[in-house]
């Protein structure tokens, strides 16, 4: 009886017990303390500025950079601007990443596979190799390749000679550039003209199979265009390339192309470094597709290599795209590294600028937005990929 | 009935026979993981090759030619480069990681203080393995202790100024000593903000949900140096003139927010995991929020996540070699700031000193990932999804 009088009663508890308003009480308070709390911020950077006689904005961008930098992709010197001083270490930056995934994922899927092998010694060394890189800092890497492998090369005079008329020494690896002279332009038409070749035939293909069942060899005939057709170009062009050999004077070398020791130890470090998380990424979504799909695969008669390019690898990409674009952003982020052994990369430049204008906030800002973007444009690739690979439920 | 004969019937066991030779024994081990096939024989040949140019190298480099001990560079350095060495000689230069031990231990911190350090590193352990070791009770107590009480007694002894110690600038703390103080923080404060993230960002209350989210993705889009820069540079302009604070505590702070994003997601994915019954559950029985999380939710995500959570312990640790470019010396920044030094200038120099600051962070990282896949097998409780 006394519960049903309860019941009949109205709801007596204080407004200070509706979830609802309490929600809207807290939420105000937080966005009172946040604008409190910016405000005060915002005023406090405003007269240490304008004590330390620094006006802020991004006019700074326009003035004269004063300093040099050793690895410039675009065209650069001590004349140009604090913007175009940026926008090469953007450039190094993004050089230095992309290079770099593309080895890192190569060195990774070979040692994440070899620790699934068959073979005792290959799995040992393949875990060796992850459980030495995974447990040290990339910092480490970097400099051991830098000050510990690098540096201690012979002087350019007594450089190790190495085939095709390149040479390693101190000052880093140089190889022939490629001289490309007249109507080489055709090639890159050639070129293009095959990959769309290629997009073509392999559309096409897949409409047969569609419909009719039948196979037709895609990839030998996209690499046979891909490689015919530039290859036709150059003979029916002339042959326009020379190579421009470095050469060996008594104290340097000139000529050919110099890749510095800076970006080999950075590129070098990035990619040992986020191959040994790759290979334990690839490693574990082989493992993730059951053996039920190996076997089911094999009783339908497949042979090894269409059961692992048809059934495991489609069914592995899945398990393994996710982890590997934060793998991707993770060497994007840990390319910022470069400053530690002066390679002149986004936050290298940036950190000068910085420094010659005392133009913290800005140039803080500038950093964390660059490479926000570039991780935002990396996450968007991998989602496409990912998207692509990703299992079509009916 | 009628008799049957049974003579043909054994009357006792047949022994096992012995596994034929194909399937047991080292040799058929040999078969099966080294040589089963062409293509497995010639990876073996080429493991054999790779491993029998690399490992003498190794070891003759890190033991057999190796130099102990010794008073300059001239033990490292062969007679060509003004040592006593044979030319050709190639070997770890240890004597240089001897005579600099103390400053890759504890940096520039006053040699008759270095006590403090030491004692604060023997509390550390006395507090932490009964920690670590499951059977110990009175876990409650000493989680108080490492987690509360360590940091604030650890602060005092080290930094001194107070109870008649002599004050120490924290400019003058390096080495081993900064990698730890400031990993063991991040760790500490790391966990607790990483966790009001993750609540805060699956909150039913928009703007705080938010708040969090920018808050995460903006720091997990960029790079640690950026934050770190952001400490050095930025942080003194946000406070009032006049007020300054110590370079040390300002990478403390980028350190610690940097790895509470990452925490949070971690967590997130723990809180994710927990079914919804679980959240009913709590709400049927009339907790309240933080009951419901503290009590019910919390328990059970941290639990299930704690490996992910040791790794985000391991990369942080990794990480804090990064302060070295704020100009804060952690043992990587020792070792480097050392390598510079004339009186030990030799080729083997920077390899030796690199090469024992990497099996430093190694047994740490490797300590760390080994006690967790111990613990998950221990927690395992078999509601892993």
């Amino acid at each position: 009886m006394a519960s049903q009088e309860i019941l009949r009663e109205e709801p007596s508890g204080s407004f200070v017990n509706d979830p609802k308003i309490r929600s809207l009480f807290f939420q105000t308070l937080v966005v009172v303390l946040l604008f409190g709390s910016v405000w005060w911020i915002v005023q406090n950077v405003i007269d240490n500025l304008q004590r330390l006689h620094i006006a802020s904005g991004f006019g700074f961008l326009k003035g004269r950079a004063g300093f040099d930098i050793s690895d410039t992709p675009i065209a650069y010197t001590s004349d140009s601007t604090y913007g175009r001083a940026i926008i090469v270490g953007l450039i190094n930056t993004i050089i230095v990443a992309v290079a770099g995934i593309i080895t890192a994922t190569i060195i990774g899927f070979v040692i994440g596979v070899g620790r699934l092998s068959q073979n005792w010694l290959i799995r040992k060394i393949c875990t060796v190799y992850v459980e030495i890189f995974r447990n040290i800092p990339p910092l480490l890497v970097i400099f051991f390749w830098y000050s510990g492998v690098l540096a201690v090369l012979p002087a350019p005079r007594d450089s190790f000679h190495l085939p095709f008329g390149s040479y390693l020494n101190q000052r880093g690896f140089y190889f022939p550039r490629t001289v490309w002279g007249e109507g080489s332009w055709l090639m890159l038409v050639a070129f293009v003209v095959a990959l769309a070749m290629a997009w073509f035939v392999a559309h096409k293909a897949r409409q047969r199979q569609m419909a009719t069942g039948q196979q037709f060899p895609v990839f030998w005939t996209s690499v046979a265009l891909i490689v015919g057709l530039p290859l036709l170009a150059f003979v029916l062009g002339g042959m326009p390339l020379t190579f421009d050999f470095p050469k060996q004077s008594t104290f340097n070398l000139t000529g050919g192309f110099q890749i510095k020791p800076e970006f080999l130890s950075l590129y070098l470090a990035l990619s040992c470094y986020t191959a040994a998380f790759i290979a334990e990424i690839v490693r574990a979504g082989i493992r993730g597709v059951s053996k039920g799909q190996t076997e089911a695969a094999a009783a339908l008669g497949l042979r090894s290599s269409p059961i692992l390019r048809l059934v495991v690898v489609p069914q592995a990409m899945r398990i393994v795209i996710p982890p590997m674009t934060s793998q991707y952003l993770n060497l994007t982020k840990n390319s910022s590294l470069a400053i530690a052994i002066g390679y002149p990369d986004l936050t290298a430049t940036a950190g000068t600028v910085l420094n010659q204008t005392g133009q913290a906030v800005e140039g803080v800002l500038i950093m964390m937005i660059a490479y926000l973007i570039l991780s935002l444009v990396t996450s968007a690739v991998m989602n496409v990929v990912n998207a692509r690979m990703a299992l079509v439920e009916r | 009935m009628q008799e049957h004969d049974t003579s043909w019937v054994r009357t006792e066991m047949a022994l096992a026979e012995p596994a034929p030779a194909g399937v047991r024994g080292p040799l058929a081990w040999v078969r099966q993981n080294l040589v089963g096939s062409v293509g497995d024989t010639i990876l073996t040949i080429l493991g054999i090759i790779i491993v029998a140019w690399v490992l003498p190298q190794v070891i003759n480099w890190a033991f057999i030619n190796a130099q102990w001990t010794g008073p300059d560079r001239s033990v490292c350095a062969t007679v060509a480069q003004g040592g006593i060495q044979p030319d050709g000689w190639s070997g770890a230069c240890w004597a240089f990681v001897n005579a600099k031990f103390g400053q890759f231990m504890f940096g520039t911190y006053p040699v008759e203080e270095r006590w403090r350090p030491i004692l604060v590193a023997v509390l550390l352990v006395a507090l932490l393995v009964p920690m670590l070791i499951p059977r110990v009770p009175r876990k409650g107590l000493n989680a108080i202790l490492l987690f509360l009480v360590l940091p604030v007694v650890s602060f005092f002894l080290l930094s001194g100024g107070a109870f008649g110690l002599t004050q120490v600038e924290t400019s003058r703390w390096g080495g081993l000593l900064v990698t730890l103080s400031l990993s063991f923080v991040g760790i500490v404060v790391s966990l607790p903000l990483g966790t009001v993230l993750a609540l805060g960002r699956r909150s039913k209350m928009p703007i705080v949900k938010m708040l969090c989210v920018i808050f995460i993705e903006f720091v997990r889009g960029i790079p640690l140096i950026t934050v770190l820069f952001f400490a050095s540079v930025m942080l003194p302009l946000f406070l009032p003139a006049g007020v300054t604070f110590d370079k040390f505590l300002r990478a403390l702070i980028g350190v610690s927010l940097f790895a509470a994003a990452y925490m949070a997601e971690v967590i997130r994915g723990g809180l994710q995991a927990i079914p919804k019954g679980q959240y009913e559950g709590a709400d049927s029985l009339g907790l309240g929020y933080w009951q419901k999380m503290g009590l019910i939710v919390l328990p059970q995500a941290l639990k299930l996540v704690i490996p992910a959570i040791v790794n985000t312990f391991i990369g942080m640790f990794k990480d804090t070699s990064l302060v070295l470019i704020i100009s804060i010396f952690d043992l990587l920044g020792v070792v480097k700031q050392n390598l510079s030094d004339a009186n030990w200038a030799t080729p083997q120099t920077a390899k030796s000193g690199l090469v024992f600051a990497a099996f430093v962070f190694w047994l740490f990282c490797f300590g760390m990932s080994r006690y967790s896949m111990y613990t998950e097998r221990r927690l395992d409780t078999g509601y892993k999804r």
